[in-house]
């Protein structure tokens, strides 16, 4: 036994998923067109189990953000901060805006997708920065 | 099927209770409920019980044998989860037993404990009813969450912060004579815009407080209150449940609560009442904007229309359809796996004429609680109507 804090779980599928974010990433389609992000069996919209992995599209857009002022603890980001959901063609995803500020971002901006590490949690941080 | 009729209702106060424990306040609300049901203890066939957050506040999970257990009672229990709908979704099970028999008397509700923690770690302990994979890791916090839907609503439907003061104002206004409300005092819609930003555009005075508390409801089949000559005035006459993908970047519009909308529609169909029925409400309002969804998923508002309920008096005591008359969640206070539960207990004080505020609604015969986990990827809706 080790005092040390256990390693955070390994999310099969999520964490392939996450990495990819740095080279343009991808999202799960079903043979309906409905996206959805991964790890999956079934389309959650249909039911579908015919799944493709589809490249994102380049840039997406700000579907709506907050700027965080009171952050969980051990959360490691340093409030505030902005947390944006964006769209992706059928897919959304939600992350921290890099490198502009809550003044500058609007529904519509357009952004593209990264991944960063968590320093204070050791998981993957999904972020956007401007397209 | 046998109808339901609300027994006894128990609540503690809402508030802080440093040093109590959560046993111990849960004990003191299914205590008061027996005592105003004129139940013994062991007439209770079945605990249902809601709880979130006990396994990180008090380290206690399977509370379900615990709470039997502080409350005298001789029967099992099960402890439901799900997030802020905890205690709804209890009641709404004790309903379904009642109804098909199998039970005629059941204990329902449920207690939360957390100002023991602190404000980050609650933040922590509430942030787990989101997705952990999609959400939490991106930093989403409860009021973050319910900022991302403000500003989706702001965007498609208008409406502005100061209307979501009108909410905030009007709901401390009705907690003012509740004795069970944490905050009864008044607050102007000035000191609520100026309230410092929590998760833009939401501020302090949008969001609900951290809350300690319990609530309890005897509920019994309507032959068992003939035939024990319980004064059960109030029925539950309808329930529903709807539900929803976990993650907001998921919802097909993070304007609107189709879970909650889902609900109504089963609730009101339940009870064979519509919408236009409805005389008061009480609703989940964890922060302003979660009450302008919920009156437009109730069907109370179209939607675009709920965020000038309270500015334009609809919703005050004195308008036509009074909305959280207990104070709601925002004033009287939010422990969350209580919460269901003390919306059913005040609705059921608010329509036999025993609550500080039954003078506002004296006429009134159908009541509807709303309660929502998460971002209203749960929700439960009852329909409550004086019976006799």
């Amino acid at each position: 036994m080790s005092d040390a804090e256990p390693d955070p779980p390994a999310n099969t599928g999520y964490d392939e998923w996450a990495d990819a974010l740095a080279d343009g990433g991808y999202f799960v389609e079903c043979a309906n067109g409905h996206g959805s992000l991964p790890p999956r069996r079934v389309c959650p919209e249909c039911g579908s189990t015919d799944l493709s992995e589809e490249s994102l599209p380049e840039t997406g857009e700000v579907a709506t953000f907050s700027e965080v002022h009171v952050a969980p603890s051990g959360f490691g980001e340093e409030p505030p901060y902005v947390t944006a959901v964006v769209g992706f063609g059928s897919v959304r995803l939600t992350g921290i805006v890099r490198d502009l500020s809550a003044e500058e971002i609007e529904i519509g901006t357009p952004v593209r997708p990264d991944v960063e590490r968590n320093d204070a949690t050791g998981n993957r941080l999904v972020v956007f920065r401007p397209a | 099927m046998t109808g339901v009729r609300v027994a006894g209702v128990g609540l503690t106060p809402f508030g802080e209770h440093a040093g109590r424990t959560g046993r111990d306040l849960f004990a003191e609300a299914a205590l008061a409920a027996l005592d105003d049901a004129g139940v013994a203890g062991d007439e209770v066939e079945h605990l249902n019980y809601g709880n979130f957050m006990g396994a990180l506040a008090e380290r206690q999970g399977h509370q379900a044998p615990i709470m039997t257990e502080a409350a005298g009672l001789r029967c099992a229990g099960t402890r439901y989860e799900e997030a802020c709908a905890s205690a709804g979704v209890a009641v709404r099970e004790a309903v379904r037993a009642v109804r098909s028999g199998e039970n005629d008397v059941m204990l329902a509700g449920g207690m939360e404990r957390m100002t023991n923690l602190s404000t980050a770690e609650v933040t922590e302990s509430l942030a787990v009813a989101a997705d952990e994979l999609f959400e939490v890791r991106a930093g989403v916090t409860f009021p973050g969450a319910y900022a991302l839907m403000a500003r989706a609503y702001f965007d498609e439907y208008g409406g502005d912060r100061e209307d979501l003061a009108h909410v905030a104002a009007k709901n401390h206004a009705n907690a003012v004579n509740n004795e069970y409300a944490q905050y009864q005092r008044e607050i102007t819609v000035e000191q609520a815009l100026d309230s410092p930003p929590v998760a833009s555009p939401l501020h302090l005075f949008d969001a609900c407080p951290i809350t300690d508390g319990a609530s309890a409801l005897v509920l019994v089949s309507e032959e068992y209150a003939e035939e024990h000559d319980l004064d059960a005035s109030v029925a539950i006459t309808g329930t529903g449940q709807g539900g929803d993908r976990a993650a907001l970047q998921d919802r097909t519009d993070m304007a609107r609560t189709p879970a909650a909308a889902d609900a109504a529609a089963e609730a009101y169909g339940d009870a064979g009442v519509g919408s236009d029925q409805v005389d008061v409400a009480e609703v989940h309002d964890c922060f302003t904007i979660a009450e302008v969804m919920a009156l437009e998923a109730l069907d109370l508002f179209d939607p675009g229309e709920g965020v000038g309920a309270a500015r334009r008096g609809d919703t005050t005591r004195d308008g036509d359809l009074p909305v959280n008359l207990s104070g709601g969640l925002k004033a009287k206070g939010h422990p969350v796996g209580a919460t269901g539960g003390s919306q059913i207990a005040e609705m059921t004080r608010l329509l036999r004429g025993d609550h500080p505020n039954s003078d506002a609604v004296p006429d009134a015969t159908v009541g509807l609680t709303h309660n929502a986990g998460g971002t209203v990827a749960s929700a439960v809706v009852h329909v409550l109507e004086v019976a006799e």
